[in-house]
């Protein structure tokens, strides 16, 4: 199982997704700078937390046009496991890799606190190992992680069933106090319509260890690597 | 040719800097004010051998980066100078 972790100028979570995967996973993970050319076999590629370009215009606007972004595309188009995590999510938005937009907190203000999110799908390789139901803990931490999507948009969320994680609380209900930045109906990740490219707004990678006060994060992960250990890469 | 641009939130968008700004509108005594909305203004200086072919390339500009048709919509002015 191949990782790579992609780095803008401006990520800050690429350290920690190398962290979580290497040092806690036990993982395979190579780091890719932006301005290069995607090269090379992998299973899964993660855009990482951050500001890249200083989230400068729109949040993750610029990062899609980074040269290895050429690379990305092709590679989700093709089947390869994409992951966007936080900025990350912002990115894959932007380049159309995942519908809707992430737009300012309702609230105003930036984040940081566990969430309770339940995991809506699992018929993904990001969420197979997990349960319908399945309540996890991890840590939010943005400025602009209100999702919005037109109600077009929403409906063939909920038909194709791309809605895989939602803010709940500690009873699993997708309640307004619950939702930590307004996100439209809880929506707290997303996958594409192939279901090979996913999108969310908490971190799991500051999830891995008890010493973080939760190891929910790791069974994303872990989840990842269980349906890639039987599969041959595809060619970036 | 000096190209303005002006970026705003789609209708249906939640705008909470705009509400927040409108709530300090009336804690002035602007009680007049409803509806505030923000968007984002940008100037570029454009070479182009005409008016059309700067529109073009303008609107191309935007559909592409300036503005993120999810959630904005713009429009633009063009002039000599």
């Amino acid at each position: 199982m191949r990782w790579g972790v992609i780095t803008f100028p401006g990520s800050c979570d690429d350290h920690d997704v190398l962290d979580c995967l290497k040092t806690d996973l036990g993982q395979k993970v190579k780091v890719l700078w932006h301005k290069d050319e995607l090269a090379g076999n992998f299973d899964c590629i993660v855009l990482p937390g951050g500001f890249s370009y200083g989230d400068y215009l729109r949040c993750g606007a610029m990062a899609r046009f980074s040269p290895i972004m050429r690379g990305l595309m092709k590679f989700a188009q093709s089947g390869g496991l994409v992951l966007g995590i936080c900025n990350g999510f912002q990115i894959l938005c932007e380049s159309g890799l995942l519908p809707g937009a992430l737009v300012r907190n309702s609230g105003l203000q930036f984040v940081c606190q566990p969430v309770h999110l339940r995991v809506e799908e699992t018929d993904t390789p990001f969420t197979s190992s997990l349960k319908k139901g399945q309540l996890l803990r991890m840590p939010v931490k943005h400025g602009e992680g209100c999702y919005y999507a037109d109600p077009r948009t929403l409906e063939s969320l909920r038909k194709n069933r791309q809605i895989l994680l939602r803010y709940v609380d500690v009873k699993g209900k997708p309640a307004a106090g619950a939702n930590p930045n307004g996100s439209v109906e809880n929506i707290a990740g997303i996958c594409n319509p192939a279901r090979n490219v996913f999108g969310l707004m908490p971190h799991p990678e500051d999830a891995c260890s008890a010493l973080l006060g939760s190891e929910d994060g790791a069974k994303l992960f872990m989840s990842i690597a269980a349906v890639c250990a039987d599969r041959v890469p595809p060619h970036a | 040719m000096r190209v303005r641009i002006f970026v705003s939130l789609k209708k249906g968008v939640l705008d909470p800097q705009g509400k927040a700004i409108e709530r300090s509108l009336h804690t002035f005594g602007y009680n007049e004010v409803q509806d505030v909305r923000v968007g984002k203004f940008l100037e570029l200086e454009v070479d182009a051998a005409s008016r059309e072919g700067a529109e073009a390339r303008v609107r191309e500009m935007c559909d592409k980066l300036l503005a993120n048709p999810v959630i904005e919509d713009y429009r633009f002015e063009i002039s000599k100078e």
